[in-house]
């Protein structure tokens, strides 16, 4: 009797983060438990403010080229090559083929790398310890190829204004082809130890459903968004640099769930081997570099946006010039904070355990929402 | 029933496949590198921090203190000073240093550089106690190189009268 008196209708606040490790960041979310089920959920952003977007009013054009790698550290060729070609756009400085082919092997590999950690680190958030060492042996050597040419090995600075610094040789070429042989061989491994895993599919088979019109709704990009069914790629729908010339699928997914967002990033990893692998057959020779691009670098005035598909969705760079040597503004449009506005929805009447499966398919990377 | 049989015997089936391909693995070369004990090569083109690069005919720097490098730096971590060879209207770098805690590695400087002094290093173990520890003098390490080598070190034209001498001197003496 006591005790049912004593029993009320109450919730609770339960912080995830900000130094949880399945948030990958400091990304917090506040939670309203009614016992196991959340509530309502609230993330809290900004911890890693760093002001990239006012670092760039202060900066020449040329000296802001590292902070694009800092946004997203995880694809940051991605961005290197959208602020690159907002600023050649600007200046009307037009890129030569053989440079073009080069960003895109670079990017792709990149956006490779990206999905293989994103892989490794969701499956740790699972629980799954062993997946997590097999993707970073092959992300090795997508770091190892990339390090050759770039000289980093994981915030790139490495597209110039009117192409690339350096040219591939032999070695990175033979380099691709080796590892593209090698990431298809691992697939079945990979299937075996995860896709077809009962405990993997029992956690991610109708846990949080996106449906399309919501994911539309809230501006989703990227898999997120293709997971639900949605065929939105900015390869294809405003194709940029020289994407119209590789034939590749965009892979979509039929339920909206974490088990279709997760088949969706493995089949894009196979839809990038195979545009590495044309580019690499078709890839002219040529200049590296356009000619007669000033070093002191003064943009017409003007506005421009120019939008690349990243890894984890589409990102725009809305660029202003009043004719200075540094941008009047710099607008940074990142996926990220799309799709984190979508996670509320999702787990909502959700168990925190599902909650972690649904935040990592997201994929998000906090340093590029705070940016 | 039935169904609830077949999905636990196809649940265990995948549960022994992921097993299979551990076990493969269990029994193949290992890829990982004891580091400690084993190190690994840097490729050629590693950014690490810059150095000068040491030009075979003179046997020393090529830097004549433009500043274009430090000019250029997204975070201002470069400080050079020279002094101007008397004779001439060039200058000659005397102290280069660099705040590598701040630096981001971005390879500005190595492509802004007119007479092409500087390199990236091969070095990746940077661990220090002390903020301090993070700010690299390029010119003592060219020093140390041409000491290795046997070659001469290059003593620094003697300042003019009116030139940024004294300067140079102070900031060289509050480096070493």
């Amino acid at each position: 009797m006591m005790l049912e008196k004593g029993l009320e209708e109450r919730t609770f606040y339960l912080n995830l983060g900000p130094q949880h490790p399945s948030t990958h960041g400091v990304l917090r979310i506040v939670l309203e438990m009614d016992g196991e089920f959340i509530v309502t959920a609230d993330p809290v952003i900004g911890y890693g403010h760093r002001a990239h977007e006012k670092m760039a009013e202060l900066r020449t054009y040329q000296q802001y080229l590292p902070n694009m790698g800092r946004v997203d550290y995880l694809h940051a060729l991605a961005y290197n090559q959208c602020y690159c070609m907002a600023v050649e756009k600007l200046a009307g400085i037009t890129v030569p083929e053989r440079a073009e082919f080069i960003r895109v092997i670079t990017s792709e590999l990149n956006r490779i790398s990206s999905h293989l950690l994103w892989f490794g680190a969701y499956l740790l958030d699972l629980g799954a310890f062993t997946p997590f060492l097999y993707c970073f042996d092959d992300r090795e050597q997508i770091l190892d190829l990339l390090d050759r040419l770039t000289g980093s090995r994981l915030t790139y600075c490495f597209y110039r204004f009117g192409g690339v610094p350096v040219d591939i040789d032999d070695d990175f070429i033979a380099g691709c082809r080796a590892f593209s042989q090698r990431l298809r061989s691992r697939w079945d491994d990979y299937d075996n130890l995860v896709t077809k895993n009962v405990i993997f599919i029992h956690r991610t088979r109708d846990v949080g459903i996106l449906p399309p019109e919501m994911a539309l709704q809230y501006g989703v990009t990227g898999p997120t968004l293709r997971g639900s069914g949605i065929p939105y790629d900015i390869r294809k729908s405003e194709p940029f640099s020289v994407y119209p010339l590789f034939d590749f699928e965009i892979p979509i997914g039929e339920r909206g769930d974490v088990m279709d967002r997760y088949l969706v990033r493995l089949q894009e990893m196979e839809q990038s081997l195979r545009i590495i692998e044309q580019a690499l057959d078709k890839l002219p020779n040529g200049p590296i570099m356009a000619e007669k691009v000033p070093k002191r670098l003064k943009p017409p005035e003007g506005e421009v946006y120019t939008a690349v598909e990243t890894a984890r969705g589409e990102f725009g760079i809305y660029l202003v010039s009043k004719g200075d040597v540094k941008p009047y503004r710099v607008k940074l449009r990142v996926p990220c904070f799309s799709n984190l506005s979508v996670l509320p929805e999702l787990i909502k009447d959700t168990m925190v355990a599902d909650a972690v499966a649904i935040l990592g398919s997201i994929d998000l990377v906090i340093p590029e929402i705070d940016r | 029933m039935k169904a609830y049989v077949k999905e636990t015997l196809t649940g265990f089936y995948s549960l022994l496949a992921g097993l299979g391909v551990t076990i493969r693995y269990f029994v193949k070369p290992i890829v990982t590198v004891q580091y400690p004990r084993e190190k690994i090569d840097m490729s050629p083109r590693y950014r690490g921090h810059t150095e000068f690069l040491l030009d075979p005919e003179t046997g020393s720097h090529r830097c004549n203190a433009c500043e274009n490098c430090a000019r250029t730096c997204p975070s201002g971590v470069i400080t050079v000073t020279g002094v101007k060879v008397p004779g001439t209207k060039k200058k000659r770098a005397v102290t280069y240093v660099l705040d590598y805690s701040l630096c981001s590695l971005c390879g500005l400087c190595v492509e802004v550089c007119p007479t092409n002094a500087l390199k990236f290093s091969n070095e990746y173990r940077l661990a220090g106690y002390s903020r301090q520890d993070m700010i690299i003098d390029v010119m003592a390490r060219l020093k140390a190189q041409q000491r290795a080598l046997g070659l001469p070190e290059e003593v620094p034209p003697a300042p003019e009268a009116e030139a940024p001498a004294p300067e140079a001197a102070k900031s060289g003496e509050a480096e070493s």
